[in-house]
């Protein structure tokens, strides 16, 4: 099926590209940091759009729960609480453009060196086979992850769980004027911690009764 | 039909589809839109009930009329853009919230092969999708340009992700016992009647989840979120009318998906308790019917937790506990009793 001449995957594909490529130039562009990190959700949203052209649902489903999910929501968060005065930001730009432009042109040429057209370009690369129904990208990422690149895998995982307990670690501060309670010990409190039950004598009205004793005789 | 695909030529099975999907998609929002609006009337008739008073009585018999003429007034009420509100965001937010509390129904099954997209990787869109929802929280509690709207969506976007994490190990679980990730598999692993239901050999995961769930969708005991008595109705103090009615529907959308999830993962679906009477839609309306009179009875009982307290409970109880069960699990896999987690 086409239209004007083109598959109807083709139209996707570059509608998806020219959204993903608008985000991106916006997050970098706009003004204000809360519409640069939206605009870069938009931006991971619509790459997953992307990937899952290239039936790789899993990677694009899991793109869209960790970063837009997770790490979007903290990014969102802090820059939402933080007073972020952009004139003081932009206040160094021209001192500090001669050194910024050799610099990232030279990254940028570096990097178009290394995945531009010559090393990935249609006739480098060709496009993957169309998989059957049936084929479940999942399973298939799950094997070879456990199995041929078990050791990478598990070296990976043990790299990010160092780096969790070290941001922990650097980050954990006790304050010594915290009024933080334990449950533990609220869970074991007693009633009879708390309270005191003091037996007291009932206060018996005494004239009354001694006036109706009288009135009786 | 003939005279139809004459006309778009070429065209036609793209169109076909294309109808089929919407006609499709139709059949599960309509009704589910219904389901949210008696949810309401369910839930001041449960609680009212509860509390020994009648609850709505004056539309239509029994205040069955009640969700509609709720509906109305909401309707024809103003919609208020507070002065210093940024309005794009301020009306961006609401679609936000209820867009992936039906985006996430695509994937569910409501019977044997009666799914719109059956999905492989069902389970991790749903997780994707609820987790989105969180935008339409904090971006309306942000361009409200208000104290109390942006308190509120602080507290809720830091319990939605805490709480997800449980939930998300929680679901592990279950993918540990069905190898699949397709939710149809899923409730297909549990036949063979009550005994087979995941909910006995994950019960720890089920308690989890299902509280985890309570949490996600900000509703009482763990509604710190919009916490009236403290800031007035947080993030969605400054709206009014429809925008208002819109986090309401998605509020009330998300506890029924999270039901009919728990209901689909650890309660078999729409498999019946005992073998000889048959398997039928019927039975996944009841357990979903059950998981949300939970939600009712929940909010009738407990009072509101303090905002350590959800912190506490959702990463030093639930998530340890999701972790040592799956590595529980996991072991018995390898043991002669793995036929028990099967």
């Amino acid at each position: 099926m086409t239209f004007f001449g083109l598959h109807f995957q083709d139209i996707v594909f570059y509608t998806l590209a020219a959204i993903l490529l608008f985000a991106g130039l916006r997050v970098i562009t706009t003004r204000n940091p809360v519409y640069a990190a939206l605009y870069l959700v938009l931006a991971f949203f619509t790459a997953a759009g992307i990937w899952l052209l290239l039936e790789a649902e899993f990677l694009a489903i899991v793109l869209v729960l960790v970063y837009v999910g997770a790490v979007m929501v903290l990014f969102l968060f802090v820059v939402m609480m933080l007073d972020i005065n952009l004139d003081r930001l932009r206040e160094g730009f021209w001192s500090a453009l001669p050194v910024a432009l050799p610099v990232g042109g030279l990254m940028s040429v570096e990097m178009m060196m290394i995945v531009g057209v010559r090393n990935f370009g249609v006739d480098k690369v060709a496009a993957p086979a169309a998989h059957p129904a049936g084929y479940s990208n999942t399973a298939e990422l799950g094997r070879v992850l456990y199995t041929d690149y078990l050791l990478p895998f598990e070296l990976a995982s043990v790299v990010l769980l160092v780096a969790i307990v070290a941001a922990i670690a650097l980050t954990l501060r006790d304050r010594k004027d915290s009024k933080s309670m334990d449950p533990a010990k609220q869970v074991l409190a007693k009633k009879a911690d708390r309270i005191r039950i003091v037996k007291m004598q009932p206060e018996v009205e005494k004239t009354t009764t001694s006036d109706s004793a009288e009135e009786a005789k | 039909m003939e005279w139809l695909a004459n006309l778009f030529g070429s065209y036609w099975p793209g169109v076909e589809l294309t109808g089929w999907t919407l006609i499709k998609i139709v059949a599960i929002v309509a009704p589910l839109m219904g389901a949210v609006a008696y949810l309401t009337l369910a839930e001041r008739k449960v609680i009212g009930y509860m509390q020994v008073r009648i609850g709505p009585n004056r539309v239509g018999y029994f205040g069955l009329l009640q969700p509609l003429a709720d509906g109305i007034k909401l309707l024809f009420k103003e919609v208020v853009l507070p002065t210093a509100a940024n309005k794009g965001l301020f009306l961006l937010g609401p679609v936000l919230a209820i867009a992936p509390a039906f985006a996430a129904w695509a994937v569910v099954p409501f019977d044997m092969n009666m799914v719109l997209a059956d999905v492989d990787a069902g389970l991790l869109y749903i997780l994707a999708m609820t987790s989105v929802a969180v935008y339409g929280v904090i971006i309306a509690g942000w361009a409200s340009n208000s104290k109390y709207a942006f308190l509120g969506a602080m507290r809720s976007a830091a319990q939605i992700v805490s709480y997800e994490i449980a939930m998300g190990f929680a679901l592990v679980g279950v993918l540990m016992c069905a190898n699949s990730l397709n939710l149809g598999k899923i409730v297909m692993g549990q036949s063979g009647g009550l005994l087979h239901w995941y909910f006995l050999p994950l019960f720890p995961l089920f308690v989890v989840y299902f509280i985890s769930a309570v949490a996600e969708t900000n509703r009482a005991p763990f509604d710190v979120a919009e916490g009236e008595s403290e800031i007035v109705a947080g993030f969605h103090v400054e709206y009014s009318g429809m925008a208002f009615a819109v986090f309401f529907l998605a509020e009330y959308a998300n506890m029924i998906l999270v039901s009919m999830l728990a209901a689909l993962m650890f309660l078999g679906g729409w498999l019946s308790p005992v073998t000889f009477i048959p398997d039928s839609f019927l039975w996944l309306l009841a357990k979903v019917g059950f998981l949300l009179f939970l939600f009712l009875w929940f909010r009738a009982t407990f009072p509101r937790y303090r905002y350590d307290q959800i912190m506490r409970l959702g990463w030093k109880v639930f998530i340890p506990i999701t972790i040592v069960w799956i590595v529980f699990i996991g072991g018995m896999m390898q043991t002669p009793w793995a036929y028990l987690f099967h």
